[in-house]
């Protein structure tokens, strides 16, 4: 390779895909690669992030983007002060999100080390009672988001707004409600990174130490000693398993053969047993089915709560599994009796000093990562879940009042374009003329949604510029898992034979059919036995991993949901491949081999 | 049921620990295995008791310790005429008679015609700076009561085996201190064999169990002559993280007519492929983990699958005993302290792994 040649093109010379022209006018200035900050953006080593979001943002869709990246960056720069790394730099580049993780001078280094001791030793020492008290702050927030409410504005003011001396109109509640529900979201994210990353640095620690005791133990070994079986984020799987046994228990598994959730629950209401059935499926509701076939990041994300069909989809596939004779819970505590033995094993194996040191890395290691594992059911899936809905409640009303022509077209505007057009609402209400934004808004609305269906039609780039020498930056390596070794492999995928190559999420080899899954409305595509090959897997999809035999994913390392539910399931993953989803296609043949992290296509 | 006579000659389910003394350390790893539940070809040891009962009888002690009295310790030559004399004498000499019937008893009731395998079982074997592993004989699918007597008494000549006589005087072992139990055990007919050892003999990492495996007897995989698949297994998680496929070109079968082993080539279509499959690779590692645990340290494990008997029942143990290798080296203390608490966490964040493995 040319020594003055990049690696990975400059982000100035990245062509717009056709049909995506004018796509920098979607996103704000300071998410731009700036011509006048050149020098500095093409000396920087910038990564996809597709794990989180593997698609282009729509405008409004960037809130999410903003609040998590600052609220990442905070507590390694202003509140712990983690000694090597601040946050994260980011750009969009044609839709897609780069990152860039900010590191610590090295000069600064050392003097930053008595201040994160103190102030992220005081998290280790009182974690319990601070998550504990996270959990109340969020659930509070979490109340709020449910209480908002958005209303028309009325033709009149009533008459007691006269009578009663208020002397305010309506318009103040729906800028209050709209202000609040972005400042909870913003508050919301903050909240999830208060802990995360010394929740990954604790797990770290101790990945590390058991890796300098046998350097060839793997990776997988370490996190089944770490990971709990009665994480918050299977609650909702285990529910609708509950719902499903019931069913069949109660002799009510005929009625689910219709195909209309709405069939089906008014004729349960009429079988013996029926009421009994309805009353846990309400009661799993609330909070349970806050769950999302995606990540939360996404306005177009479908939450079951809002989308019946998903949950009802998985319960009658479990009641079939049921009635075939297979057991569906999970053996949860075979599978703890599982994680005794492997640390029992492995701590056998060491001397006194070291066992010492074992039982204290691991206690702590176990002591953060049930935030780790559920802080996603609290902020990704519940209060996310909660957000949109009001959002989307929102963007109906504004449909209504003309200013768009579809229920979700609000989400093509940004979060500062959606408060003027609240405005531009208020102001025509108020003057008694049409709101001017009815003329601009569904062709504005139009163009961009060309734009973005241009640039959705492309795969982002992996990277842009040139990698590090080393990649020392720990949460980079913690979050994303990009090492210098899987940059290597983005450089060489296109390389070789038909292997590809990723981490070894889960063991096991399978042979068996590809389908590729590129959203998870495919889901209901899949077979049993299929090799699942997807971008990014989340955690509502777990009730398919009871009837397919392997999963691939282009982005995620050891402690990636594929991976942990994988490893719950017995089945083979290959996770972090890059671009297996791209390079193959349903109904290929595969070759899964989760303990050497490899994919061959067989045919 | 071996029909044993308790004093010359016992079954391996007879064996415990106490009686190390009387049957070696094979045999006794053997009835330890025996007892434990592992799968074990049956057998007996003939004891101590045996061979010192011939050395007692018309003097033939006397007459050993006058060759080796002769013996200059610094020259070879001088050893090897007096241990080959020695030997000769205790071939052509008659066993005594009950020691003779309780043989020819055991080996009948394991039923007249069955092969064996005769192996010497001496009691210093296992003394830990004294490995005299391959010092001593073993004879393969041997049948009848003769052939078996007479291999016994191979057995304890090679006790004398100028190799065995000049480690004796090099390193000052009294030759009366070391005695000879022969193990006589059902003849495997393996359809594939090795060893595993319980711990990666290259690394001395204990979190692998590695196993070598060819096709039929194990004698070709120890002796080298075969290059063997090599199955390397997670002992925690038992997976198979890594394996290589030989091409095996020979194999050591038993020829039941002809009463001994031959080598045979391995025709072209099994020559390449796995001599064990995934399932036989785990059975064997869990075989062989079970052992370490019941000996409390990593082992060297002899192993085969025999071909006359039902799937899940015929992974055969034939030997079991302590690596020396690696568990006599002293573990190298850590370079550093360990890092422990606040101090642990900040290392990782600093100094991550993934950087710290790329060179």
């Amino acid at each position: 390779m040319d020594a003055m040649k990049s690696m990975f093109p400059s982000a100035f010379e990245v062509p717009t895909p056709k049909g995506a022209e004018g796509w920098q006018d979607l996103y704000p200035y300071y998410t731009h690669f700036l011509p006048q900050r050149r020098a500095q953006d093409d000396a920087t080593f910038w990564f996809c992030n597709s794990q989180h979001w593997p698609t282009p943002f729509r405008p409004f869709d960037t809130v999410m983007l903003d609040f998590a990246i600052k609220g990442l960056g905070q507590y390694n720069t202003r509140h712990l002060l983690v000694p090597p790394a601040n946050g994260v730099d980011y750009r969009i580049l044609n839709g897609y999100v780069y990152f860039s993780p900010v590191a610590v001078p090295g000069e600064q280094i050392e003097a930053r080390v008595p201040h994160f001791m103190e102030r992220a030793g005081h998290y280790f020492m009182n974690w319990g009672d601070l998550y504990a008290n996270w959990k109340d702050k969020v659930l509070a927030k979490i109340r709020q988001l449910e209480a908002l409410n958005f209303e028309a504005l009325p033709e009149v003011e009533a008459l007691e707004v006269v009578t009663g001396g208020v002397g305010l109109d309506s318009t103040n509640q729906l800028f209050d409600q709209y202000d609040k529900a972005i400042e909870l979201a913003y508050k919301i994210w903050q909240h999830h990174f208060e802990f995360l990353n010394l929740g990954y640095a604790a797990y770290l620690d101790f990945f590390g130490f058991m890796k300098g005791q046998f350097p060839q133990i793997p990776d997988q070994a370490i996190a089944k000693m770490v990971q709990g079986v009665d994480s918050e984020l299977f609650r909702p799987d285990d529910e609708i398993k509950k719902l499903a046994k019931l069913a069949v228990a109660s002799g009510l598994a005929p009625v689910f053969e219709s195909d209309s959730t709405e069939v089906i629950l008014a004729n349960l209401a009429t079988k013996a047993g029926g009421k009994e059935w309805l009353a846990q499926w309400e009661a799993a509701k609330d909070p349970w089915f806050n769950f999302t076939s995606g990540n939360g990041f996404y306005s177009t994300d479908k939450y079951w709560i809002d989308h019946l069909d998903i949950p009802m989809g998985y319960l009658r596939d479990y009641i079939q599994r049921l009635q075939e004779g297979d057991e569906i819970m999970r053996p949860t505590a075979t599978l703890l009796a599982e994680r005794d033995r492997i640390t029992a094993e492995y701590r056998e194996m060491m001397d006194d000093e070291a066992q010492a040191v074992f039982d204290g890395k691991l206690g702590l290691a176990r002591t953060v990562f049930p935030y780790v594992e559920d802080h996603n059911f609290y902020i990704e899936h519940w209060a996310l879940g909660v957000f949109w809905r009001k959002m989307r409640q929102l963007s109906k009303l504004l449909k209504d009042q003309g200013f768009w022509e579809n229920d979700d077209d609000m989400f093509f505007l940004n979060r500062n374009e959606v408060r003027d057009v609240l405005w531009d609402y208020s102001a025509g209400w108020a003057i008694g003329v049409p709101y001017r934004g009815t003329a601009v808004w569904p062709g504005e609305i139009a163009r961009r949604r060309k734009i973005y269906e241009a640039l959705a039609a492309e795969s982002p780039l992996p990277a842009l510029n040139n990698p590090p020498e080393v990649i020392t930056e720990p949460f980079t390596i913690m979050l994303w898992g990009i090492t210098s070794d899987a940059v290597e492999r983005w450089v060489k995928s296109d390389e070789d034979d038909g292997a590809l190559r990723g981490m070894a999420g889960s063991p096991g080899v399978v042979e068996g059919v590809a389908r590729v899954l590129r959203s998870p409305d495919q889901l209901s595509e899949l077979q049993k036995g299929d090799i699942l090959v997807t971008p990014v897997t989340a955690p509502s999809w777990a009730p398919v991993f009871g009837k397919i035999g392997a999963a691939v994913t282009d982005i995620g390392g050891m402690m990636s949901h594929a991976a942990i539910v994988c490893r719950e399931y017995g089945l083979p993953a290959v996770t972090g491949t890059g671009n297996a989803s791209s390079r193959i296609k349903t109904g290929m043949r595969l070759r899964v081999d989760g303990n050497a992290g490899t994919v061959t296509i067989l045919d | 049921m071996i029909a044993t006579d308790g004093t010359y000659t016992l079954a391996f389910a007879q064996i415990g620990k106490h009686d190390l003394a009387r049957v070696g350390g094979k045999c006794a790893s053997l009835g330890e295995m025996t007892q434990a539940g592992v799968a074990v070809p049956p057998g007996f040891a003939v004891t101590t008791d045996g061979y010192l009962a011939m050395l007692e009888e018309s003097g033939l002690r006397a007459e050993i310790e006058r060759h080796l009295a002769r013996v200059d310790p610094d020259d070879i030559d001088s050893i090897d005429r007096a241990a080959q004399a020695i030997r000769i004498r205790i071939r052509g000499h008659r066993m005594p008679e009950a020691v003779e019937a309780a043989i020819r008893a055991a080996y009948a009731s394991m039923g007249e015609g069955t092969p064996v395998a005769v192996r010497s079982s001496a009691t210093a074997e296992d003394l830990p700076d004294a490995s005299f592993a391959g010092q001593q004989d073993t004879y393969l699918w041997v049948k009848g009561a003769d052939a078996v007597v007479e291999k016994v008494r191979d057995c304890w000549a090679s006790l004398f085996a100028t190799r065995a006589v000049a480690y004796r005087e090099k390193n000052k072992i009294p030759h009366v201190d070391v005695n000879m139990s022969v193990g006589v055990q059902k003849m495997v007919n393996a359809r594939a064999a090795g060893v595993a050892m319980t711990l990666d003999p290259g690394t001395g990492d204990r979190t692998r169990i590695v196993i070598d495996a060819s096709w039929g007897l194990g004698e070709m995989v120890v002796s080298g002559v075969v290059t063997p698949d090599n199955f390397s297994v997670e002992k925690v998680l038992m997976e198979i993280i890594d394996r290589k496929i030989s091409d095996k070109h020979v194999e050591l079968l038993g020829d039941a007519e002809r009463g001994e082993t031959v080598e045979r080539e391995v025709e072209a279509a099994r020559r390449k492929t796995p001599s064990l499959t995934d399932a036989q690779v785990i059975a064997v590692a869990q075989l062989a983990k079970r052992l370490e645990r019941q000996n409390g340290c990593p082992q060297d494990v002899e192993w085969a699958i025999d071909a006359d008997l039902p799937d899940g029942e015929n992974l055969l143990a034939l030997q079991s005993r302590p690596e020396t290798i690696w568990s006599q080296k002293k573990k190298a203390a850590p370079a550093s302290a360990y890092a422990v608490g606040m101090m642990g966490i900040v290392n990782t964040l600093t100094n991550p792994l993934a950087a710290r493995k790329k060179t």
